[in-house]
């Protein structure tokens, strides 16, 4: 049994893990498109930000000096990956759910993370893990196991009672949006009661983590704790493959859209990508295009189709 | 409203024959005095038996794209097809480059949490309507999306939800492309990133570029007229010419300052492009503009080229392949005449269309630069060179933010450091800026009457609009103080004119519409005093 677990975990940290890393792979590899960013963009001058302005306040732009102000876009990404900015302002009634949740599950991962050092440092350096470093490691993870735990299910929870009774969401929800919340809901529940309620001599999660890392499957882990643990990586690889996987979107719809504002320059690399699209081949079917397949882009828009095709 | 009343996603796919939503009066938003009293309110002009009987007028209490009924069930099935074709497209680098990277995003990423809804004017004003809730039209193409493109099964279905796919709601669909004014607040509050303007705007795409049904004010007599001709107005460069000499000549006597523009001039440091529909329905700009510059000492110039001198480019609405095309005249006209740059005139989606969306279209030696006449505006009246006396413009002023300008450009404070210059009893709206709502006008509909789409627009488009300027101008409304409402935009004039009109606020409360460069010359002490003519046009 603990051998199954010990290659679910695994597995399925490396679908989820895998299937994140492509479904990032494919929005990286679409086409560069056109521009359709949308003010204000935070890396812009800081006295632009403000009040949402942009370089073409200034006359003659493409004569200045082009302005990224990193400290600007940082301070924004932080707030909105951190804090939910975006939601906290304009739609205060949801982030009071969505907020709980969301810094629940960064509470759970920077549990995983602190578990999974301690674990490596108690295998290969366990003085470390005995001295002062060690004991503040294991109250971090504790404390952000036992808070992300209960912030993510009190938030999914509210997230799932407003779906079931706020009439404006109702429509747009799906057995599936159901479901998911659902599942968020029993699998950190089964891990959290599987861990609270666990015998007398069973693992806790550091030794757990290890047995992991040294495949000791002479441990024995309760079955209620197993049966969290096996929902809890489903879970886990599961979410790429729905939409909840917002935070790989999140990125190039900030990043590749709302704050994409690079300017194409004479002979630059934006140039040279738009070069290759002007050769596509597009079928668009009215006759107003003048597209056949066969015709390239920059054959169709050099023609005018209102003075007669050029072919 | 009742939870079984409410219209659901699979009304979209109704073969009854009837509107999906009809909206009265008494369910709008509340506008605030003087148009609080229901007696002021107009009653709505109901579509025709005519109309009904021959267009697919199957989504509301209007008509916007006037699609003929299909004859028989064949036709119907072969427009479905050609949808799903379509569609396809949508979703291929081949076809849709431009695109398809922010399309896919919002696609896949919604959470439908609906906090767009509450920044959507058109949502709002309807009185919560939920046919016109942003993420009604996105949750309908996302369906379809999952459905046709990624040809889910059934788990697909169940994890993002179904649609039945036939012609009533393709029909509707059509329609549906053309009550959103692309404006994109929606998306300035999504917390994922989502972008309901972005769907509306690919809807309107693969209805133009496969199917080749789109507003006819927009395509016929928009787009395709502007290339045949090269202006939508009709005005050849023949036309164009005479007309701005009538204008420069009634400029010079009203202001009693020698006005002439000049006219293909190789080498002048300014391409100045105009929205041609300035010409024709607000003179008094391009003779503003032409004043100025030469105040100023400009070296400047209009272009007689193919589309050279109108700025519009509807294709920014509804189709890739118009609005390159489009862009590249502009592009062609200053290279021809080896200007230094492309000033934009006061035309809000023609300052993103030429600035922002055709950056990535103008490559080579198209790619000259381009600049809005805010700013060259703003430098002007800074730097002295024309002698301005604020006390001119003493009266109420508000500044309508058109949103190809700010949210969707970044150019915020150029036209507000002119204003604050010349204008001592300015005021904002609330909210302004980058949080601007629409003049209601947008995406088109500031040209499209056919119908009554006029109703829906001032009904419903354009309240939210209404309220700001209102609410501007709570404190003077009485007839006697004369209001100006700037709006550097020929869309967003024209929609103010239309509004302001049929709510008979000039009559009435003395509102009067404008452009920017109008308050700055009205502001010149070298001009006779009165160049604002305090009367309705």
């Amino acid at each position: 049994m603990t051998t199954l677990l010990y290659s679910m975990l695994c597995l399925s940290a490396v679908v989820g893990l895998v299937a994140t890393v492509v479904r990032a792979i494919g929005y990286a590899r679409a086409p560069l498109h056109l521009r359709w960013e949308l003010y204000p963009v935070p890396h812009e001058a800081p006295d632009r930000v403000a009040h949402g302005g942009s370089y073409f306040e200034q006359s003659n732009w493409w004569n200045r000096p082009a302005h990224f102000n990193l400290r600007g876009e940082l301070t924004a990404m932080v707030a909105e990956m951190l804090f939910l900015k975006a939601l906290r302002e304009f739609n205060l009634r949801l982030w009071w759910r969505s907020f709980p949740f969301h810094f629940g599950l960064y509470l759970l991962i920077a549990t995983a993370v602190l578990v999974l050092a301690a674990a490596v440092a108690t295998v290969f350096t366990p003085a470390v893990m005995a001295g002062a470093l060690g004991t503040v490691i294991h109250l971090l993870y504790r404390l952000t196991g036992v808070a992300g735990l209960v912030l993510t299910l009190a938030g999914a929870a509210g997230l799932l009672h407003r779906r079931l009774t706020d009439n404006d969401l109702k429509t747009y929800t799906t057995p599936g949006d159901l479901f998911n919340l659902g599942l968020f809901i029993v699998a950190l529940g089964l891990l959290a009661a599987g861990y609270a309620f666990r015998p007398v001599g069973a693992p806790d999660v550091l030794s757990l983590v290890v047995g992991l890392l040294t495949w000791n499957t002479a441990i024995q882990v309760p079955g209620l704790l197993t049966a969290g643990l096996l929902m809890s990586a489903l879970l886990a690889a599961y979410i790429p493959f729905t939409h909840m996987s917002h935070f790989v979107g999140k990125y190039f719809t900030y990043h590749a859209v709302r704050w994409d504002d690079r300017v194409n320059r004479r002979g630059g690399s934006i140039e040279r990508t738009l070069a290759e699209y002007l050769t596509f081949r597009p079928t668009w079917a009215a006759p107003h295009v003048t597209a056949d397949g066969v015709r390239t882009w920059a054959d169709v828009v050099t023609t005018n189709p209102a003075k007669g095709p050029k072919r | 409203m009742k939870d079984r009343d409410r219209i659901g996603l699979s009304d979209m796919s109704r073969r009854d024959g009837t509107p999906l939503a009809h909206v009265e009066n008494q369910d709008l938003m509340p506008l605030p005095a003087p148009l609080d009293d229901p007696a002021r309110e107009r009653a709505w002009t109901p579509l025709t038996d005519q109309a009904k009987n021959r267009y697919e007028c199957l989504l509301d209490d209007t008509c916007a794209v006037s699609v003929p009924k299909p004859a028989t069930k064949a036709e119907e099935d072969e427009l479905v097809r050609k949808f799903l074709s379509g569609l396809d497209k949508l979703f291929t680098r081949e076809n849709n480059w431009t695109f398809l990277q922010p399309l896919l995003l919002s696609m896949e990423h919604c959470a439908k949490c609906q906090t767009c809804a509450d920044a959507c004017h058109i949502f709002e004003a309807s009185g919560r309507n939920e046919i016109y809730r942003p993420t009604y039209r996105s949750e309908i193409m996302r369906r379809l999306y999952f459905k046709c493109v990624k040809h889910g099964g059934m788990i697909s279905a169940w994890q993002h939800g179904d649609i039945d796919v036939n012609w009533p709601m393709v029909a509707r669909l059509i329609e549906l492309a053309y009550r959103c004014n692309l404006c994109r607040r929606c998306a300035q509050t999504c917390p994922i990133g989502a972008d309901n303007g972005l769907v509306a705007h690919e809807l309107r795409k693969l209805f133009s570029q496969e199917m080749g049904i789109a507003a006819k004010e927009i395509h016929d007599t928009g787009s395709m007229l502007q290339l045949k001709v090269g202006s939508s107005t009709g005005m050849s460069a023949e036309v164009v010419k005479d007309n701005v000499q009538f204008i420069d000549e009634e400029t010079s006597e009203k202001t009693g300052i020698t006005v002439e523009t000049p006219w293909d001039v190789e080498g002048a440091d300014v391409l100045l492009i105009h929205n041609a529909g300035e010409i024709l329905a607000w003179p008094e700009n391009p003779g503003a503009f032409a004043l100025i510059l030469n105040a100023a000492g400009i070296s400047w110039t209009l272009s007689s080229e193919l589309a050279g001198y109108d700025s519009i480019n509807y294709g920014l609405w509804y189709d890739d392949s118009q609005f390159a095309r489009v862009a590249i005249k502009h592009a062609e006209a200053a290279k021809k005449l080896k200007v230094g740059k492309i000033v934009i005139g006061e035309c809000g989606h023609a300052h993103k269309a030429l600035s922002v969306i055709a950056d990535r279209i103008l490559t080579g030696d198209l790619n000259i630069p381009r600049e809005s006449s805010l700013t060259l505006l703003r430098d002007i009246v800074m730097s002295g060179r024309l002698k301005l006396d604020p006390t001119r413009n003493d009266f109420p002023v508000t500044l309508h933010d058109p949103c190809n300008v700010v949210r969707l450009m970044g150019v915020v404070e150029p036209q507000r450091e002119i204003i604050r210059a010349i204008c001592p009893k300015f005021r904002e709206m609330t909210p302004h800026g980058v949080d601007n709502y629409c003049c209601g006008g947008g995406s088109g509909f500031a040209i499209m009457s056919g119908h009554n789409f006029r109703d829906w627009r001032f009904h419903v488009s354009g309240r939210k609009k209404l309220e700001q300027i209102l609410n501007a101008f709570g404190d003077c409304l009485d007839p006697s103080i004369p209001k100006y409402l700037c709006a550097p935009c020929s869309n967003c004039k024209g929609q103010f004119r239309d509004m302001l009109a049929y709510y008979d606020l000039w009559e009435q409360n003395k509102i009067l519409y404008g452009g920017l460069v109008e308050l700055i010359v009205n502001a010149m002490t070298e001009v006779k005093p009165g160049f604002i003519e305090w009367e309705w046009h």
